[in-house]
């Protein structure tokens, strides 16, 4: 028994965030959140509170040594916390520690102990579980008495650990240290360090933990955001490939496709890989995949990064593949936007998050490629990889479509190396110019678990989508990609 | 709102009609809050003698008062009256310090012509 000893934890509050810090916040303890001014300090005191309170019925004190209670108050409104409510049923209290550097002369020997008073006054108040202080180095700005205040806040922290609340003490970046005033000297259970950094004019939000005595945790720096939910970290954990896989099978949209496939089809909850260079009909082929994914009625999720919704319907339609009873059946969700519109690890949330909404059977990305607009290679490797990974784990179909360059070998770019090779299926089209006559071909090159043709096959669209040459006509020569 | 009725100090001068209304916070009976409490009784009764008065919050006792006058050192001495308030934190051993703070003047000891 002893060896799976741990002591208790407690949920942060924050989505993602228990699952990097492998159960939450150490219970009872107090724990460091340090950054730089703006970065989200404030905020995830008050979630930690009300999520708190909400979930885990712990009432919560929030000792405000910047904000007014009035403005706290306000600016959480619009991320649908109501402090006066909670305030109200006597399960929150806030107390406004204004110092006035101005007001306060100093003559011979002091304590701080009228803030443990107020402090413990409104933990018993409410019986508070969870307390935040906000940000307590405002003291060293009202106060001369360095020393006096360092020992005293040095014997706070020992005050709330007998007090066995889980408290969260925010302080300001400092230049060489953690926090300004060296805080992380004395809160040694828990750190955690927000940062918020602007890249190529995109600005994204990220957390580490530095330290969490006693617990293992993510080391990684982790995208986080902050939205009209407030803060949710994305949540990427180290996958492990130990997926089930599963051995129905599913239509790709294209009967013509689907009889390449010695299974009639790809398998449900691959990952599919579609390649080519512009004008190579991806989204027409991404598009059938969201109308079989429809016709199964599964829902299917389909994030377009340069169509609007209206374009897609209206371009899947001109070849007879009706979209909108689907999106009328609530089956398909087309999310489109730009994908300059705001950094990657946003997008990643974004599909978290819709997807959790959405709880899609099949997820179809077009085209990855435009996210290199907004990270580099590498860093949207990570991100595909994170998200690939999280839909086999669901069982989700996906689609993916990348575009290559004008004449260019896929195995050229980067992204689509990697992607490729992640991919259980991939579709390579392309057109080719002979005699002055463009001819769509399309080639299978691999399939993970499933024989399939693999030669390049001429194809058409027509007024009734896609069509593939009859097979007759080739060589039967097919392939099984084992791996 | 604080009376300015019962001023029984003699002196006609206009100043010196002013009364202090000082507060002084402590936790509980600890050397440095009887300390303090030794030195402003001292001061006053030196310099505003008749013309203040000291009211002892022990926070011990009454906790949910801290807020009000946004107390977190203790002791801290208040003075409430006259405007504007004025805080002074530690055990006031700095009698210097302390009148400046409380701005109090120590009344004139001239021998009128």
């Amino acid at each position: 028994m002893h060896q799976s000893v741990q002591f208790p934890k407690t949920s942060t509050g924050i989505e993602g965030l228990d699952e990097i810090t492998n159960g939450g916040f150490p219970k009872g303890r107090p724990i460091l959140i340090c950054g730089s001014a703006g970065c989200g300090k404030t905020l995830f005191g008050i979630q930690f509170l009300v999520n708190g309170i909400k979930e885990q019925n712990e009432p919560g004190v929030f000792i405000s040594f910047e904000e007014s209670t009035a403005d706290l108050t306000f600016n959480v409104l619009s991320l649908g916390f109501d402090l006066r409510k909670l305030q109200a049923e006597n399960k929150l209290r806030i107390d406004h520690i204004r110092i006035e550097r101005s007001e306060i002369q100093e003559t011979g020997e002091y304590d701080l102990e009228g803030l443990f008073i107020r402090l413990d006054h409104a933990i018993k108040t409410v019986g508070a579980k969870r307390v935040v202080l906000d940000t307590i180095e405002s003291l060293f700005s009202g106060m001369d008495n360095e020393t006096l205040l360092r020992s005293e806040i040095r014997r706070l922290f020992q005050w709330l650990r007998e007090k066995g609340v889980t408290a969260i003490i925010t302080g300001e970046r400092g230049e060489k240290s953690l926090t300004r005033q060296g805080l992380e000297e004395y809160v040694s259970d828990c750190v955690l360090l927000l940062d918020f950094r602007v890249i190529d004019q995109i600005a994204t939000r990220r957390l580490r933990i530095v330290k969490y005595r006693g617990s293992t945790h993510g080391t990684n720096e982790y995208p986080f955001l902050i939205d009209e939910s407030g803060i949710s970290v994305i949540p990427i954990t180290s996958l492990k490939l130990n997926y089930k896989t599963s051995t129905r099978i599913v239509s790709t949209g294209v009967p013509s496709l689907d009889v390449l496939f010695d299974g009639g089809g790809v398998y449900e909850g691959s990952s599919s890989l579609v390649t080519g260079t512009a004008g190579t009909a991806k989204t027409i082929l991404a598009g059938h995949f969201a109308a079989g994914s429809g016709q199964r009625q599964e829902r299917v999720l389909f994030f377009s990064f340069e169509e609007s919704p209206d374009q897609l319907i209206r371009n899947m339609l001109s070849i007879g593949v009706d979209l909108r009873p689907f999106i009328d059946a609530g089956l398909l969700l087309i999310h489109a936007s730009r994908p300059t519109l705001q950094g990657l690890e946003m997008h990643l949330l974004l599909f978290h998050k819709l997807m959790k909404e959405f709880d899609p059977r099949t997820v179809i990305v077009d085209p990855i490629s435009s996210l290199v607009s907004v990270g580099s290679p590498l860093e949207v490797k990570a991100m595909l990889v994170r998200l690939m990974d999280s839909l086999k784990l669901k069982k989700i179909n996906c689609l993916f479509t990348a575009l290559i360059g004008q004449g260019g070998d896929a195995g050229n770019d980067p992204m689509v190396d990697t992607v490729s090779s992640l991919a259980d299926n991939w579709f390579y089209l392309k057109n080719e110019v002979e005699g002055g006559r463009r001819q769509r071909m399309l080639s299978i090159v691999k399939s993970r678990g499933m024989e399939h043709y693999n030669d390049f096959i001429p194809f058409s669209i027509t007024r009734e989508g896609i069509k593939i040459a009859s097979t007759q006509s080739h060589s039967r020569s097919k392939q099984t990609n084992g791996k | 709102m604080p009376a300015h009725n019962h001023i029984h100090a003699q002196n006609k001068q206009m100043e010196n009609e002013q009364r202090w209304e000082l507060r002084l916070y402590v936790a509980g009976q600890t050397p440095k809050s009887i300390l303090a409490f030794k030195n402003i009784t001292r001061y006053c009764s030196e310099y505003l003698e008749g013309r203040y008065s000291i009211e002892v919050i022990d926070l011990l006792k009454n906790p949910q008062l801290a807020e009000g006058d946004q107390i977190i050192a203790i002791p801290t001495l208040i003075r409430k009256v006259p405007e504007p308030i004025r805080k002074i934190i530690g055990d006031l051993s700095n009698e210097e310090k302390v009148l400046v703070g409380l701005n109090i003047r120590p009344i004139p000891v001239i021998n009128e012509p």
